[in-house]
């Protein structure tokens, strides 16, 4: 589904990611892990399309496509869902609007019809259920004064109203209490299936116990260092990420 | 100090073109006004036009836009054209009264030049109030609208003939908005000076919606002075549309008094236009004033939008917001300057202000700048003024929902000026406008749709 070959991107000038390998299936649930500066979120970031981020060389195949090859929408409309980090606030664009309009450029590219406003809103209704999230949040503008906990939540909400192929979620557990992670990690297993791959950024083990992965990558300086199944996790919860940091310095 | 001012070959063609017409600028109209426009003519000899370094026009020079080959008619000619034929308003399906003026002159169908409502209410032809309602007007005409180093008044009070005339006498509330339609129609280049002047007597309530167009391609300029009186717990509410093309001269001058806990409302939206410069000037005059001055500018090409607003709190307890927000493309350029003086007997002033701008491309310009004079020691006052760009990561978010940038521009955009129409009370008339900025964002609203002529790019 996605194949990351030997990536390398520049970030204002700087090498962040130095040759990243990974293969995503269908099905799989892949997390990366990786202390602060590592490139985690660069990566997200640069499968979803940011312009700003300078690909130097390497290449993506999704869903058999040069994924480098498309427009931010378009890849978006092709079924990858980036979770933001710190998802933006755009004040004065509703929330209603918003997800219409996203949901619409969806079908479009589908060649599918747009849904009526009595069918989306239904749409709507059902999956802010889901993620619990606070009715009148999405009366307001996107992300405009929501506390951290509501905008992880809605970028949620977002994925389950897009229902993504690809789902790339950057660190969207950090600074969620416990209830929060629940209904997060709830929205994300919602969208498993043995057609979706999800890829989840994240530094600790926690949010594990809720969203079980099949292979866990351990990203340090700009490359994979080292790939596992879940127990990998454990093992990091457990003795951080030193031992990564001596392993990988010792083999540079 | 007295400032020598040389007479300009531009200045010297408006003395004598006021002197060889005099007879018939004056007409029959009472001495009062007569003496005002003699004195205006002498000041604005004496001051001249705006020198390139004079601090108020320092964005926009406009004594070379009154330099070429225009004509300026005293009197209304009499052009043949079916109105339902060549103009079809924007603006419609909105329960106005609907008054035209072309080229600056009053003009009706039916030769019912102003409207007497059972209620007391008149509006029509300011020409023709002069005649009619001599002492009524006096009372009001040229009183606001200030001569001293102020040009373009003191060219308009000199000249102007007409324009709209409304009154609503005292208790009474308008039951619909006034819409006046500013026509330009010629087959020459044109100057047009028109005057407004609106009353509103004690706790009555008027709004009143200015559309300014130009329907043939020809190079108009305007120079237009509103005065509007707002009494004593009373309510007005102007709203000015400015869409005229991009080789068209546009000066307003709106001067607004207003006394005791009277509520005054002033919005400019400038669509389309080539050279604008809008001075709006507020006299809070009673404690307890509220004034609300909302700009809209949407400009591209090589436009021009200068908004240049004084508002003066003379007593206290007086409160005033300023929102002036502007979006420019390609080499656009665009000016906003406002003042806020607060006199030393209004305390417990509250005077706010921001100006926001988005510029588009690398080349268009904008120049901001707040002035606060304060003279009191109780008051809160803030202004506020950013120039940049479209939110980059606002964008990157929306598109990594599957919306095309363009539209995910479109949709910042619209957020950014719906910030300013949001400030428009009534529903219809806010719909419309959003509805009317939005097309003119997307590329969709010609001025020449208006137009049979069609001739514009």
């Amino acid at each position: 589904m996605l194949s990351i070959k030997d990536l390398k991107v520049k970030v204002e000038g700087r090498d962040i990611l130095k040759g990243i390998n990974i293969d995503v299936k269908p099905g799989e649930v892949h997390a990366i892990m990786g202390p602060n500066g590592s490139g985690k979120s660069t990566l997200a970031a640069t499968l979803a399309g940011k312009d700003t981020f300078e690909v130097t060389s390497g290449e993506v195949r999704y869903l058999g496509k040069d994924l480098l090859d498309l427009s931010p929408e378009d890849r978006a409309r092709e079924g990858i869902f980036l979770g933001f980090q710190y998802p933006v606030e755009i004040p004065g664009v509703s929330m209603v609007n918003f997800l219409r309009t996203a949901l619409n450029e969806h079908m479009k590219y589908k060649g599918e019809k747009p849904l009526s406003a009595g069918d989306f809103l239904k749409l709507m209704r059902e999956k802010k259920e889901l993620v619990d999230i606070n009715s009148d949040l999405t009366s307001r503008s996107v992300n405009e004064g929501f506390s951290g906990g509501e905008k992880k939540k809605n970028e949620i909400f977002q994925m389950a109203l897009l229902n993504p192929r690809l789902a790339i979620l950057d660190e969207t557990d950090s600074g969620l209490d416990i209830d929060a992670l629940r209904i997060v990690a709830k929205g994300v297993n919602n969208l498993r299936s043995k057609d979706n791959a999800i890829i989840v950024i994240t530094h600790y083990q926690r949010l594990l116990d809720y969203i079980v992965p099949d292979y866990v990558h351990v990203l340090y300086n700009g490359k994979i260092v080292k790939s596992g199944d879940k127990t990998l996790a454990y093992e990091l919860e457990k003795n951080g990420y030193d031992w990564i940091r001596q392993e990988s310095d010792i083999n540079v | 100090m007295k400032t020598i001012t040389e007479t300009t070959d531009t200045v010297k063609k408006f003395l004598d073109l006021y002197r060889e017409n005099r007879e018939l600028i004056v007409g029959s109209e009472p001495a009062q006004i007569s003496e005002l426009r003699d004195k205006a003519i002498k000041h604005f000899g004496e001051i001249g036009f705006p020198i390139k370094k004079d601090e108020k026009y320092k964005y926009t020079h406009l004594e070379p836009m009154f330099n070429g080959s225009l004509s300026t008619r005293i009197q209304p000619r009499k052009l043949k054209f079916d109105l339902e034929d060549i103009f079809r308003c924007d603006v419609p399906s909105l329960e106005t009264d609907v008054l035209l003026v072309l080229n600056g002159h009053y003009y009706t169908a039916t030769g019912e030049k102003l409207i007497e409502k059972d209620n007391g209410i008149i509006i029509g032809s300011l020409a023709e109030a002069i005649r009619k309602y001599p002492k009524l007007l006096l009372k009001h005409y040229g009183q606001y609208a200030e001569l001293k180093n102020e040009p373009f008044v003191a060219l308009n009070t000199a000249c102007s003939k007409d324009g709209i005339f409304l009154y609503v006498p005292e208790n009474q509330v308008m039951e619909k908005p006034v819409q006046v339609i500013n026509l330009l129609l010629s087959d020459e280049n044109e100057m047009v000076q028109h005057r407004n002047l609106f009353i509103a007597e004690k706790n009555s309530k008027a709004e009143v919606i200015i559309c300014d167009h130009t329907l043939s391609p020809h190079m108009f300029l305007t120079n237009s002075v509103s005065e509007i009186s707002i009494a004593e717990n009373a309510s007005v509410d102007v709203l000015r549309l400015q869409n005229e093309h991009n080789n068209s001269v546009q000066i307003t001058n709106t001067w607004i008094n207003q006394e005791k806990d009277s509520t005054g409302r002033h919005s400019t939206i400038t669509l389309n236009g080539g050279k604008v410069r809008n001075n709006l000037n507020v006299k809070l005059d009673g404690e307890g004033a509220t004034n609300n001055a909302l700009g809209l500018y949407l400009i591209d090409k090589q436009q021009h939008v200068d908004n240049f607003t004084v508002i003066e709190h003379l007593k206290p307890n007086c409160v005033s917001n300023q929102h002036y927000k502007g979006v420019l493309d390609d080499i656009a350029t665009g000016s906003f300057t406002g003042k806020i003086h607060v006199f030393p007997d209004a305390q417990k002033t509250a005077a706010f202000q921001s100006n926001k701008n988005i510029l588009l491309s690398k080349d268009a310009k904008m120049h901001t700048k707040p002035q606060l004079e304060i003279y009191a020691d109780d008051v809160k006052c803030s202004h506020g003024a950013t120039v940049g760009q479209l939110d980059e990561n606002a964008l990157f978010y929306l598109q990594a929902r599957g919306i095309p940038k363009s539209e995910a521009k479109l949709m910042m955009m619209f957020a950014f000026a719906s910030e300013v129409i949001s400030g428009i009370k009534e529903e219809t008339l806010r719909n419309r406008i959003q509805d009317l900025v939005n097309k003119r964002l997307r590329g969709e609203l010609s001025r020449c749709k208006n137009c049979a002529i069609n001739c514009y790019d």
